[in-house]
């Protein structure tokens, strides 16, 4: 199809800030009071990054997979496809990121051995503060509050801080930072003042990464000098 | 200048519009005096009003029942307002359910139904036109359109056909925001189209130069597309005080002389201004009334508009 080059962002803009919000409104009354358990399921998260022990990594990665296949399912096929023809696709890649989190928890690999403090940051500003964003926006009520395990864009944020503690690779990155693309330039073109939040703290998380890499790099050839 | 009685009013507007082509359809429920104006599709004499409804981003609603009631409102005050064509396509996403839920509730006695086709291949054209029309629930279209050109190659001679077969009204292409305006001439000056849809505002005027004498030369009909430039146009110039010539002619805000600049043009058929707000299609029907500017007060909203949005 190569008309496709003709296209600009504004074009696959679907809906407007209206329905996309009450989209989210009317999934959180019905879902209520999953958010309880999704909070719980948060804290482990939050409990894994704090405590690196492997039984810890296991759970933070069985929650974080059932995070984003609940995701995949309840909130882009069923709910968020009625307004946007894309979200099939996007529930195919949460499902991808829900198996390869599965697998991580029967191969769980090297965590950082102590806490990470952006890694922490990362996964609290999901849990706890991202619901509140909706009271920072013109006329956004608590019934609109995206919260971390409902809606994608706290589950992708809380994850990010979950995959800098555990140095995980690459392919574990792929989907959370292309989803924090998607998902930016649509709040940017709905015109909503937080839109640059999520590629910020993608910027942030994939940024801290490569300087661990880097930092393990170094220490390694300063350590094991080739003779 | 002293008041201006209904009678002197509607006989002004039916002079006017009789001197640019213009003929008045039934009255508006919202303002009985001020009857909305046609304009012939050029290829058949069938009146049209000025003003349509578009259906891009408002009318994809999901499954909200807020949002559907919302819409079924928009559509009824159109209706009840004289208006006829309504426009989507299946890449606005629930629109054209929504649209169909409406007409299913309402049953317009004088729709104008026109839908898009847009997908790779002339069979799954075939067979989306088919889903389309079940979502609206119309017996057919009144016109189909290839949206944004895409594989036009293979549609338009199906459409075409359709139309021969009486299984449609007329055939039309698109495009929006200056897209492929080359293409665009190639198809109106070599295939039997009816209508081209364009965008076309107070500030993007770039159709003015080639498409839309082309447009009268061929006898083809133009509906215009995101004529607020998707709201940041009036939203730019929110706040800001008309100018003196609003008034006269009868604009009490931006978006109708917004309006009134597009639909006075005479190769263009009608605008469809999108919108979910009751007030907002009031407000753009009473555009497609009264008094029309004349080539130098355009001239005027075009360098004022530019001025200050």
């Amino acid at each position: 199809m190569s008309e496709w080059w003709t296209y600009s962002l504004s074009d696959f803009l679907m809906f407007s800030s209206r329905s996309y919000y009450r989209l989210i409104e009317s999934y959180n009354a019905a879902i209520w009071p999953a958010h309880l358990l999704a909070l719980v399921a948060g804290l482990v998260v939050i409990g894994a990054i704090a405590r690196p022990r492997q039984h810890l990594q296991r759970s933070a990665a069985l929650v974080l997979a059932a995070a984003w296949g609940w995701v995949a399912w309840a909130y882009h096929l069923e709910r968020y496809a009625e307004i946007n023809t894309a979200a099939p696709y996007f529930a195919a890649a949460f499902a991808v990121q829900a198996l390869l989190l599965c697998w991580r928890a029967y191969r769980p690999g090297n965590a950082a051995p102590t806490p990470q403090p952006l890694a922490l940051g990362l996964s609290g500003l999901a849990i706890f503060a991202y619901p509140l964003l909706a009271l920072a926006r013109d006329n956004g009520t608590w019934g609109q509050a995206e919260v971390f395990g409902i809606v994608p864009d706290p589950t992708v944020v809380a994850t990010l801080g979950v995959l800098l503690a555990w140095r995980a690779p690459a392919i574990f990155w792929l989907v959370p930072v292309l989803w924090c693309l998607v998902s930016g330039a649509t709040l940017m073109e709905l015109k909503i003042g937080h839109a640059w939040l999520l590629p910020a703290l993608a910027l942030t998380a994939v940024l801290a990464r490569v300087m661990r890499s880097k930092k393990t790099r170094d220490f390694n050839s300063t350590a094991n000098p080739r003779s | 200048m002293p008041p201006t009685s209904p009678s002197r009013r509607h006989l002004l507007a039916s002079m006017i519009a009789a001197s640019s082509g213009l003929a008045l359809s039934p009255l508006l429920a919202a303002a009985p005096s001020a009857p909305l104006l046609t304009r012939p599709i050029p290829s058949s004499g069938e009146q049209l009003p000025v003003i349509g409804l578009g259906s891009w981003i408002t009318f994809n609603v999901g499954r909200d029942p807020q949002g559907r009631r919302e819409s079924v409102d928009v559509m009824r005050q159109f209706f009840a307002g004289g208006g006829r064509l309504v426009d989507s396509s299946p890449m606005y996403g629930s629109a054209q359910d929504v649209i169909g839920e409406a007409v299913q509730t309402l049953k317009p006695a004088r729709l104008f139904a026109a839908d898009k086709v847009w997908v790779s291949g002339g069979a799954r054209g075939v067979a989306q036109v088919e889903a389309s029309r079940k979502l609206w629930r119309v017996p057919r279209f009144d016109l189909l359109q290839v949206h944004n050109l895409l594989s036009w190659e293979e549609h338009l001679p199906i459409l075409l056909a359709m139309k021969r077969e009486g299984r449609l009204g007329y055939v039309g292409i698109t495009t929006s925001e200056g897209r492929r305006h080359a293409e665009i001439e190639k198809i109106m000056a070599s295939q039997p189209i009816d209508f081209v849809q364009i965008s076309y505002n107070a500030l993007d005027r770039d159709v003015e130069q080639r498409i839309l004498p082309l447009a009268r030369e061929r006898k083809i009909g133009v509906i215009v597309n995101r004529p607020f430039r998707q709201g940041d146009l009036t939203q730019a110039l929110a706040g800001k005080p008309l100018p003196g010539w609003a008034a006269d002619i009868g604009c009490t805000t931006w978006a109708q002389a917004l309006l009134k600049f597009i639909v006075s043009h005479p190769a263009v058929t009608c605008a469809i201004p999108a919108t979910s707000s009751v007030a907002h299609v009031r407000e753009n029907l009473l555009a497609g009334t009264g008094r029309m500017p004349d080539e130098a007060l355009r001239k005027r909203i075009a360098q004022d508009v530019e001025r200050l949005a």
